[in-house]
C-alpha cells in the first residue's frame, strides 16, 4: 500500500510527469459525499485500476476527469499543468477519452459513420480520411474492424473496441474505461486484455473501473481502492508484481470491507468460484415449469428466442449462459407474460398458462427479477414502499375497493425492508435516490414476498458490489433449498457455475445445450456460448 | 455504477428534506412568481401601449370582483374547472390530450341540440340529467380514436388530439348548421333552450349549480388520483411505461380509462356552460377555455385541489378584463397575452430552478425523462 509515495516526490514537471494528475477532488450530492478529496495519479503506458463498491465514488471521479461533473473543490492535471474541463469536449480536446459501460453507438449507422459523427465541420462525410484513421487505430490495437459494418450486427466485443476507437478518434493519450468487460465473454475479456497492453505499449495511460478483484489484480499495473468517496488504500506496482494472486486478493477485501471481511467470507467465493454447492433435493421434485417449443420475437437487433424446450424442478437452480443479447431477456419476459409466445407452450405446474397476463402468473407465484431494474424494475420517483407492493396493485390488503390502505402499505413495506436489509432513510423515500445494490434488493423483496413458487432472475447481481452479490446468491440458494424452482439467467458463467444445478446455453435464441453442471462444464459451456461448436 | 450515477442524477429533487419554509419558498417561487412576473410585464404592456397599467388591473378587480361580479367569476370558473380537471388526469399519466377543444365544442353542440327536443318529453331534472350524461359521453367518445392508436399502436396522442380537435370543431358547426339549426334565426345557432330548464340557482344568489358541481368534481378527482389505485397506475404508466408494463397494469386499459375521464370532465364542462349561462349554441362558438386552463394546471403541478385558487384567479381575470378591456379600449384578447406571459415566466423559472435546483418541476419525472431533461450542467 502507498507504495508509489517516493515515485511521485521525485517525479520533475519532464516526461515523468503523471499523464493525468487529480489533486484533492471533491464533489458531493444532496445527501452524499461521492469523493472526498481524492488524490489520483494516472501515468503513461500503464494501466490504473480503480476497484470499489457500488456508490464508492468511481464513476463519480471518472465524469469528473471526463467532463460531465464539476468537482467542488480540487484541480486537474493534465501533462503537468493546470487545467479546467468542463465538458466532453474540452476533456476530448485534452486528450482523455471515455469508454461507457453501455454503448452509445447508433446502432443503425455504421462503424465508419459512428466514428465520424463527433466531427463537426461540412455536411460531406470525409469518408476517404476517416478509413485512413480508422486502419490506422485499427493497427495500434491489433483488431480488425470493418468500417461498413452496420454496428448493430458486430458482437458486443466488437462493438467495444469501435467505442476504444472512437474514444482514440482525435488522439487521446489517456482512456477511462468504465466496467469494459461487464458485458464481455471470456473470449471477449482476453481480446481486450491484449487492447489494452498494445494500448500501453503505444504509450497511452489507461483507467480501468472495475468491481472484480481478479480482474484488477492481473490487468492493472497499480490499484486504487475506493471506498465511500474515499481512497481507501493503493497497491503499487511492486506489490502486484512480487505477491500471490490470493495475498493481494485477500489484502483487497480487507481494505474494502475492514479485517473481519476476510475470514467470513473466503476470497474464492466473492469471485463467485464455485462456493459450496448445495446439498437440496432437486430433480426428484415435481417439474413447475415448463417451456415446450416456445418462440417470441425480439426487440429491434435481438433476433428472439426459438424453439426453446425447458423443464424447471421443484428445489432446483436452473443457470441459462449466454452472451447478451442472445434471446435472454425475451425468455424471461416469455416466462413472465409480459411478452407474447408465437409458437409453443409455457405450462406452470403442468398447466399451460399462455393465455394468462402478468398479473395472473404473478399470483399463481411466478415471479420475475429484472434485469432492467431502472427501466422497468422500479418507479424512481416513487416511494420505495409504493414500489414494493407495485405488483399488487388493487388487491387486498393494500387496496380495498380500490382505495388506498396507507397504513397497510406501511408496514408491509417496513417488514420487508427489515427482513431484505435494504438500507433506505425511511419507505417514503423515493425509490430512484437509493443504490443500485439496494434497488435490487427492493425488486427481491417484491419478487420473493407472498409465496414465490417460480423465480426467473435475469442477471441478479449485475452490477452489485461484493457484498449484495454474495446476499444475493446466498438468497436464491436459500429458496431453491426452500423447494422454490428458481431460473437463473445470468451472463456471468462464474457465477451460474457457481449457483446451478444444471446450466443451458442460450446462443442466438436457441437452447444448443444443457449441462450438469461439474469438472469440466465450464470449458464445454464457454465454446457453445459463443457458438464455435455445436452441441 | 451507471444505476448509482442515475439515482444520484435524480437525486437533488427528493433528497432534499422539506420543510414548511422550503415548501412556502417552492410555492412562491414556482407557483406564484410566473403569475406576478406576468402580471408585472402585462403592466409594463399595456403603460407602453398608452393606458394606466393600475386602472386597468383595477377595472379587473371592479369587474370580476365587486358588487355581484365574484358570482360570474364563480360561474366562470364552474366551466373551466371541469376541463383542468380532465387535463390533470390524463396528463399525470404522461398522456397528452390536446384534444379538448373539439371534446369541448362537439359535447356543447350536442347538449344544444339536443336539449331543446328532450325538454319536450321529459322532465326538467331529468333533461339535464340526461344531457349531462350526453355531454359527459360526447367528451368520452371523442378522445377514443386517439387513446385506441396510442394503446394499441403506440400512435403520438399528441399529434392525433389536435387532429381531432379541427374535425371536432368542423363537425360541431355542421351540427349547428345543419340537424340543430333554428331557422327561424338569422344567423346559424341551436334552438335557445327554455330558460326555466337551466340549471337551478343556488338559493340566495343568481350563481348556477354548475359551482357545486365543480366543487365535487374537485374532491372526487382528488380523491381518485391521490388516494386509489386507480391514481397509482396513472402515476406509474405516466412515470415508467415500462413498469407499468412490468408489474402488469395493462397499459392499454389504464389508457383508454385515462382517456375518456379525461373527455368526459371536458364534456361536462361544455354542459355547465351551455346549460347554465348560454342556453344555445352558435355555428362559430369557440371560447378557447382549455388553451387559457392548460397553465394554470401545471403550475398546480397536476394537483386538483391546487388548481382551484388559479381557476378562480383566471375567473376573475376573465370576466373582469372583459369589462377592463372595453373601459381601456384594449382588445379582449388583451388577456391571453397575460396567459401567454405566464407560459413565458414558467419555462424561464422551470430552467432557474432545474439549474439552481429550486422548488420542484412543473413536470412529472416521466415526461421529463421522456424529453431527454437533466439538469443543465
Amino acid at each position: 500500500m502507498a507504495s508509489d509515495r517516493h515515485e511521485q516526490a521525485d517525479s520533475t514537471a519532464g516526461a515523468d510527469a503523471p499523464a493525468v494528475e487529480l489533486i484533492g477532488i471533491t464533489k458531493v450530492f444532496p445527501g452524499v459525499v461521492a469523493n472526498d478529496d481524492i488524490h489520483l495519479a494516472i501515468r503513461a503506458g500503464e494501466v490504473h485500476c480503480l476497484l470499489g463498491e457500488n456508490g464508492a465514488g468511481k464513476s463519480t471521479l471518472m465524469s469528473v476527469l471526463s467532463g460531465m461533473t464539476q468537482p467542488d473543490a480540487g484541480s486537474i492535471r493534465v501533462g503537468g499543468s493546470d487545467v479546467r474541463i468542463d465538458s466532453p469536449r474540452s476533456a476530448l480536446a485534452l486528450g482523455v477519452g471515455m469508454v461507457y459501460q453501455h454503448s452509445t453507438l447508433v446502432p443503425a449507422l455504421s462503424v465508419l459513420e459512428n466514428l465520424l459523427l463527433g466531427e463537426g465541420g461540412g455536411l460531406r462525410l470525409d469518408t476517404e480520411r476517416g478509413e485512413a484513421r480508422l486502419a490506422e487505430i485499427a493497427a495500434t490495437l491489433g483488431v480488425h474492424v470493418d468500417p461498413r459494418a452496420r454496428t448493430g450486427d458486430l458482437s458486443l466485443g466488437e462493438q467495444q473496441q469501435v467505442e476504444i476507437i472512437k474514444a482514440l478518434w482525435r488522439g487521446s493519450n489517456v482512456l477511462i474505461l468504465d466496467e469494459p468487460t461487464s458485458m464481455l465473454t471470456p473470449e471477449g475479456v482476453a481480446e481486450l486484455q491484449k487492447v489494452l497492453v498494445r494500448l500501453k505499449e503505444a504509450g497511452v495511460a489507461l483507467v480501468f473501473i472495475t468491481h472484480k478483484l481478479h480482474e484488477a489484480t492481473s490487468i492493472g499495473d497499480r490499484v486504487t481502492i475506493l471506498k465511500q468517496g474515499r481512497v481507501a488504500g493503493t497497491l503499487g506496482e511492486n506489490d502486484l508484481r512480487s505477491r500471490t494472486a490470493d495475498d493481494l486478493q485477500a489484502e483487497i477485501v480487507r481494505i474494502m470491507f475492514g479485517e473481519e471481511a476476510v475470514g467470513s467470507a473466503p476470497v474464492a467465493e466473492l469471485e463467485g468460484a464455485l462456493p459450496e454447492r448445495r446439498q437440496a433435493v432437486r430433480a426428484s421434485g415435481d417439474v413447475l415449469l415448463e417451456l415446450a417449443g416456445v418462440s417470441a420475437s425480439g426487440d429491434g437487433i435481438s433476433a428472439g428466442i426459438e424453439d426453446v424446450s425447458l423443464a424447471l424442478h421443484q428445489g432446483e437452480i436452473l443457470g441459462v449462459a449466454g452472451v447478451d443479447g442472445n434471446g435472454q431477456r425475451e425468455l424471461a419476459e416469455v416466462v413472465a407474460g409480459q411478452r407474447r409466445a408465437t409458437a409453443g407452450d409455457v405450462l406452470l405446474f403442468g398447466t399451460p398458462i399462455g393465455k394468462l397476463d402478468v398479473r395472473s402468473r404473478q399470483k399463481l407465484g411466478l415471479r420475475y427479477v429484472t434485469d432492467d431494474r431502472l427501466g422497468e424494475g422500479i418507479v424512481g420517483s416513487l416511494a420505495v414502499g409504493l414500489n414494493l407492493v407495485l405488483k399488487r396493485v388493487g388487491q387486498r390488503p393494500f387496496w380495498k375497493y380500490g382505495r388506498t390502505q396507507r397504513g397497510q402499505i406501511e408496514r408491509e413495506a417496513r417488514e420487508l425492508v427489515a427482513e431484505f436489509d435494504v438500507r433506505t432513510p425511511s419507505v417514503a423515500t423515493r425509490a430512484g435516490t437509493l443504490s443500485g445494490g439496494n434497488i435490487q434488493k427492493v425488486l427481491l423483496a417484491r419478487e420473493l414476498s407472498s409465496e414465490p413458487k417460480v423465480v426467473v432472475f435475469n442477471k441478479p447481481t449485475y452490477g452489485l458490489d461484493i457484498r449484495t452479490t454474495l446476499a444475493v446468491r446466498t438468497r436464491i440458494q436459500e429458496l431453491a433449498a426452500d423447494g422454490i424452482a428458481a431460473l437463473v439467467i445470468s451472463t456471468d458463467l462464474e457465477e451460474l457455475l457457481g449457483l446451478c444445478d444444471r446450466i443451458a446455453v442460450l446462443y442466438q435464441g436457441r437452447l444448443v445445450g444443457t449441462f450438469e453442471n461439474g469438472p469440466g462444464a465450464a470449458e464445454r459451456i464457454g465454446e457453445l456460448m459463443v457458438g464455435s461448436r455445436a452441441a | 455504477m451507471s444505476d448509482v450515477a442515475t439515482a444520484i442524477e435524480d437525486a437533488p429533487e427528493s433528497v432534499r428534506a422539506t420543510t414548511p419554509l422550503t415548501g412556502f419558498l417552492d410555492l412562491v417561487i414556482r407557483s406564484v412568481l410566473p403569475l406576478l412576473l406576468a402580471l408585472v410585464a402585462g403592466g409594463i404592456l399595456i403603460a407602453a401601449l398608452g393606458h394606466n397599467p393600475f386602472g386597468f388591473y383595477l377595472d379587473i378587480y371592479r369587474g370580476g370582483i365587486e358588487l355581484s361580479a365574484w358570482q360570474d367569476s364563480l360561474m366562470r370558473a364552474s366551466t373551466l374547472t371541469p376541463i383542468a380537471l380532465g387535463l390533470i388526469v390524463v396528463f399525470r399519466a404522461n398522456i397528452w390530450n390536446l384534444g379538448y377543444q373539439g371534446q369541448f365544442l362537439l359535447s356543447a353542440a350536442m347538449v344544444a341540440g339536443l336539449g331543446p327536443h328532450l325538454e319536450r318529453h321529459l322532465s326538467a331534472t331529468l333533461t339535464l340529467i340526461v344531457l349531462f350524461f350526453v355531454a359527459g359521453i360526447t367528451g368520452a367518445v371523442w378522445t377514443l380514436i386517439p387513446a385506441i392508436l396510442k394503446a394499441w399502436y403506440q400512435t403520438n396522442e399528441i399529434i392525433t388530439t389536435l387532429m381531432m380537435t379541427f374535425i371536432g370543431i368542423s363537425l360541431a358547426a355542421i351540427l349547428v348548421k345543419g340537424p340543430f339549426q333554428d331557422f327561424s334565426s338569422n344567423v346559424p345557432q341551436t334552438l335557445p333552450l327554455n330558460l326555466d330548464q337551466l340549471l337551478p340557482t343556488i338559493p340566495g344568489t343568481r350563481t348556477h349549480v354548475g359551482v357545486v358541481i365543480a366543487a365535487v368534481l374537485v374532491l372526487v378527482v382528488h380523491y381518485a388520483t391521490t388516494r386509489t389505485s386507480f391514481g397509482l397506475k396513472l402515476q406509474v404508466l405516466g412515470a415508467n411505461p415500462r413498469a407499468a408494463v412490468h408489474v402488469g397494469l395493462d397499459p392499454k386499459r389504464v389508457i383508454l380509462t385515462a382517456f375518456m375521464c379525461s373527455g368526459a370532465l371536458v364534456g361536462v364542462a361544455a354542459a355547465i356552460e351551455i346549460l347554465g349561462i348560454l342556453g344555445y349554441v352558435r355555428a362559430d362558438y369557440n371560447p378557447a377555455y382549455g388553451d387559457a386552463v392548460i397553465p394554470f394546471v401545471f403550475l398546480a403541478r397536476l394537483n386538483a385541489l391546487a388548481v382551484v385558487p388559479f381557476i378562480l384567479f383566471y375567473s376573475v381575470l376573465s370576466i373582469g378584463g372583459d369589462f377592463a378591456a372595453q373601459n381601456s379600449g384594449l382588445p379582449v384578447d388583451f388577456l391571453l397575452v397575460i396567459v401567454g406571459l405566464t407560459l413565458l415566466f414558467m419555462v424561464f423559472i422551470e430552467y432557474l430552478g432545474r439549474r439552481r435546483e429550486i422548488g420542484r418541476s412543473y413536470i412529472t419525472p416521466g415526461l421529463r425523462a421522456g424529453l431527454r431533461l437533466r439538469k443543465p450542467r
